[in-house]
């Protein structure tokens, strides 16, 4: 700092084109402020985040010897980072700098251009008052410990697993199925080129297994998540699969062998379409390709009666273990990556639609693994009564762009409806007719409309509207025994009742029912419809509030499997910058104690959440473990001696800025 | 004061993980609300010590609000009970210093309400409009002369004594 300590503060103003300047009167503001006591300079500029705007403080801060600056831009928590580098880079202590949020809580929010000029003068004049009591500051570094922690083996999960394994990282991945895959396994075919979907996923599930960087848990759950960013210590649990992983080879032969001669019990994977017996592999291509025993329908889990036959029949491999328990792992991790996907919309809800009242109703993800070739029925479009559809009606948007429901789009149905159209069509007799019915098309994405061009060639019937009804009521004889679809066309303008055999319902896709749960676990927040929140909808798309925890795929909103995986890329790039920097930096805001005013109350020590104060009895002072603390300053405000203090948020800057938000009326 | 028509000045405190960055979304989404409240951003509502609190009010506060995130969703775990329970013993105190209870005002609002934002500042606005000038300097400064008018007619200690003492 200057000699005699004399404040020179250098006030900037940013226009942000016509963001902040149509709504504030900048040049006013400059005015206001350059009267202001302690302000050397102060200038209105048209983009201050701009080079030559960063330049001009940096050379002002030499030319005019300022030590204090202060920016009125946008919000800190976005270009903070940037004006303090611009200070540092003039020559001062990046602290010495404070900004005033005069776009996001000013000028885009307000309508009255002199109320909006006020404001800005208030809280331009607040940050004047409080720069003055900066202090120079260091940021904290963290260490980052280098192994992550995946959560989801979705397509997401699968791709940051595997991109960061390769680049020589160490990842746990816990799924909580039984298989690693999420809903992509599932699929026939992929929009909108249709290659298969096993034929993509199934190597990069083996390469999943296979790669001695990842360490697989399935059938897993995270129980517990204790630690911050670079120290993360996790607890996972892993539920009984009454099958020891490592010693079974995936031979099958217990299955075969079970006393049950045929499957009996609605199998998950085929969306309770087709039959599995209580020791099962969810699917052939499972990953990892170990059994598991289902307690609720084996009898020997289930009543402690049984032949064992599997156990015969595992024979000296001994993989079978009626008697093991749930296991809890506990690991730690310097970053974590959440794929939990999503879940479908329950179509239930919709009582008009008929599902589950109607049993030719069906919802999409049952008719994908209708038409798939190693589905339930091999691949043929057969009806729950046996009967091959003659005529299909695909309803798009159920549970999705709706008051009553979830009012998102949900982004892929429009395309996953007309991908069955086409399996529908290719699956079954060649004359069957099918019918979409959609409020709009919504085919953005590379190839996608070409594919919607594609399928109106294939003679797929569109019909604009929102279906009301599907009913059994036949009001004609062709209505007879055929499910009725009533329907307002929205073109055509009149009411129609279309017959069909078999109606599919395109869910939309909805956070997981745990959602919440699992975001508190990892102290991030839901947007309003419940998928995990990014830290910027635009610039840090896979960052959650909590550093070094990060999102990926449908866990943060409804995408299709491009995004998914551009995503889970991301993540994992933004996991290893992080790991290969080693550590990270945080924000000095940290609390600590003047020991002359402490008087040794310990009022403070339980209200520390993490535990960083602690009370030194031969002293009888309390003592703030830096390290710990994460700089809430809970502990600052309860202080009753006034003798906590919070580097960032001190008293007297506080202070400062209520009498400086006041100061101009 | 814009118009001349008086419009209540109210500050707020946000904390950073969850009410600022709702605010912030807020502006994003350019949801338009009264331009009477300034916020200042603290990094969770713990921080805010009653004497910030009151200090706003004497320096010339209409009104006060506290924004911060949902009960179990504090980004430090607990801070906004702590918070939570300095504000019901302010609530208390408040209306003893002539200070009525909608003068004070705590809302939980995550980061991605940004229109809780819009409906907080706009009620609070509407109700604190109602009530009318809170004038703690003006009512400093009628104390203070009236303490010193008592003072001058006062004229040996004994008898500032016997005053003070009622
Ligand atoms: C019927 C239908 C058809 C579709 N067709 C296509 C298509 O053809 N082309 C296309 O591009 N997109 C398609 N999509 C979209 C596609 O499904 C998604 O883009 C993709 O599956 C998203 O992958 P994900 O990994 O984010 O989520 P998911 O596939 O849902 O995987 C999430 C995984 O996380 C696991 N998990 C969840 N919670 C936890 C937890 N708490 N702990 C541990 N593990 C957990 C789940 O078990 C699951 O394995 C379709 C969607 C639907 C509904
Ligand atoms: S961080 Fe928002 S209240 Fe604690």
């Amino acid at each position: 700092m200057d000699n005699n300590n004399e404040i020179r503060i250098g006030f900037y103003i940013c226009h942000c084109g016509s963001n902040i300047a149509g709504m504030v009167d900048v040049a006013d503001v400059a005015q206001y402020v350059e009267k202001l006591p302690g302000v050397a300079l102060s200038r209105h500029y048209k983009y201050m985040c701009s080079d030559p705007g960063q330049e001009l403080i940096q050379q002002d801060i030499k030319d005019h010897k300022l030590n204090r600056v202060v920016v009125a831009s946008c919000s800190p928590l976005l270009h903070e980072h940037t004006f303090r580098q611009a200070t540092e880079k003039g020559g001062l202590n990046p602290f010495f700098f404070h900004m005033v949020n005069i776009r996001e809580h000013d000028s885009w929010v307000h309508t009255d251009r002199q109320a909006a000029t006020e404001k800005a003068k208030a809280l331009a004049s607040a940050a004047i008052q409080r720069v003055a009591y900066h202090k120079p500051l260091e940021m904290k570094k963290v260490p980052i410990h280098p192994d992550v922690l995946v959560v989801g083996g979705g397509i997401a999960g699968i791709h940051a697993a595997l991109t960061l394994a390769n680049a020589g990282k160490k990842v746990y991945l816990v799924e909580r199925d039984p298989t690693i895959g999420g809903h992509m396994a599932r699929f026939d075919k992929t929009f909108p080129t249709l290659d298969c979907a096993a034929c993509i996923l199934t190597p990069k599930m083996s390469a999943v297994g296979s790669n001695p960087n990842i360490t697989l848990w399935s059938y897993s759950e995270v129980a517990e998540v204790k630690g911050y960013v670079g120290n993360y210590k996790v607890t996972v649990r892993r539920k009984p699969r009454y099958v020891h992983e490592d010693l079974c080879v995936g031979c099958q032969e217990c299955i075969k062998a079970c006393v049950y001669k045929e499957p009996k019990f609605p199998d998950e994977f085929n969306e309770g379409l087709g039959k599995r017996k209580p020791i099962y592999i969810p699917f052939p291509q499972a990953t990892p390709q170990v059994v598991l025993i289902d307690p609720e329908t084996c009898l020997q889990l289930k009543l402690g009666k049984c032949k064992q036959t599997c156990v015969a029949a595992c024979a000296d491999r001994q993989a079978i273990d009626f008697h093991q328990k749930e296991e809890l792992k506990q690991i730690d991790v310097g970053t974590i990556i959440l794929a939990t996907g999503f879940k479908t919309f329950d179509a239930k809800r919709l009582a008009a639609y008929g599902y589950g009242v109607h049993q030719n109703v069906y919802t999409a993800l049952e008719v994908e693994r209708l038409v798939n070739a190693s589905g339930p029925t091999g691949g043929e479009v057969v009806l729950r009564d046996g009967q091959k559809p003659k005529a299909i009606g695909i309803i798009h948007c159920v549970g999705s762009r709706d008051e009553k429901t979830n009012r998102w789009c949900s982004r892929v149905c429009c395309m996953y409806s007309l991908k069955l159209a086409h399996l529908l069509k290719e699956h079954s007799d060649p004359a069957t007719e099918i019918y979409n019915f959609y409020i709009d098309m919504r085919t953005p994405g590379k190839g996608y409309d070409e594919f919607y061009d594609k399928l109106l060639d294939e003679g797929v019937h569109f019909i604009r509207g929102r279906v009301g009804e599907v009913t059994d009521w036949a009001f004609t004889p062709e209505e007879e025994g055929k499910l009725v679809m009533r329907v307002e066309d929205t073109l055509a303008g009149y009411v129609r009742r279309i017959p069909v055999d078999m109606v599919v319902l395109a869910t939309g896709l909805e956070p997981h029912t745990d959602a919440q749960a699992v975001r508190r676990m990892f102290n991030m927040s839901c947007g309003s419809e419940g998928f995990f929140l990014e830290r910027h909808p635009k610039l840090a798309p896979v960052s959650t509030f909590t550093d070094g925890v990060f999102i990926a795929g449908c866990c943060q909103g409804p995408k299709d499997i491009p995004d998914t995986v551009a995503q889970a890329g991301a993540a994992a790039a933004e996991a290893m910058a992080l790991i290969d920097k080693k550590y990270i930096e945080q924000e000095p805001n940290t609390a600590f104690v003047d020991e002359t005013d402490c008087s040794g109350c310990k009022s403070c020590v339980p209200l520390c959440p993490y535990s960083a104060i602690s009370f030194v009895e031969d002293k009888k002072k309390a003592v703030i473990n830096e390290a710990l603390c994460k700089g809430c300053g809970t502990c600052v405000a309860a202080c009753p001696s006034g003798s906590i203090h919070q580097n960032l948020f001190e008293d007297e800057e506080i202070f400062k800025e209520i009498e400086g938000v006041l100061a101009y009326d | 004061m814009t118009n001349g028509e008086w419009t209540p000045r109210i500050v707020a405190f946000f904390c950073n993980w969850c009410t600022y960055t709702a605010a912030d979304l807020a502006g994003v989404s350019r949801l338009k609300y009264a331009a009477n409240v300034r916020i200042i951003r603290v990094m969770c509502s713990g921080r805010v010590d009653p004497q910030f609190i009151l200090e706003a009010f004497a320096k010339g506060a209409d009104g006060v609000l506290i924004g911060g995130c949902h009960p179990n969703d504090c980004h430090y775990s607990e801070g906004n009970y702590k918070m939570l329970r300095r504000f019901q013993l302010l609530r208390r105190m408040l209306p003893e210093m002539g200070i009525e209870n909608d003068r004070l005002r705590l809302e939980w609002i995550s980061a991605a309400e940004g229109e809780k934002v819009k409906w907080a500042i706009n009620d609070m606005v509407e109700k604190v409009q109602a009530l009318g000038s809170l004038g703690m300097p003006g009512r400093f400064q009628d104390w203070d002369q009236e303490m010193k008018s008592l003072e001058q007619k006062m004229t040996t200690p004994e008898e500032k004594e016997v005053a003070y003492a009622h």
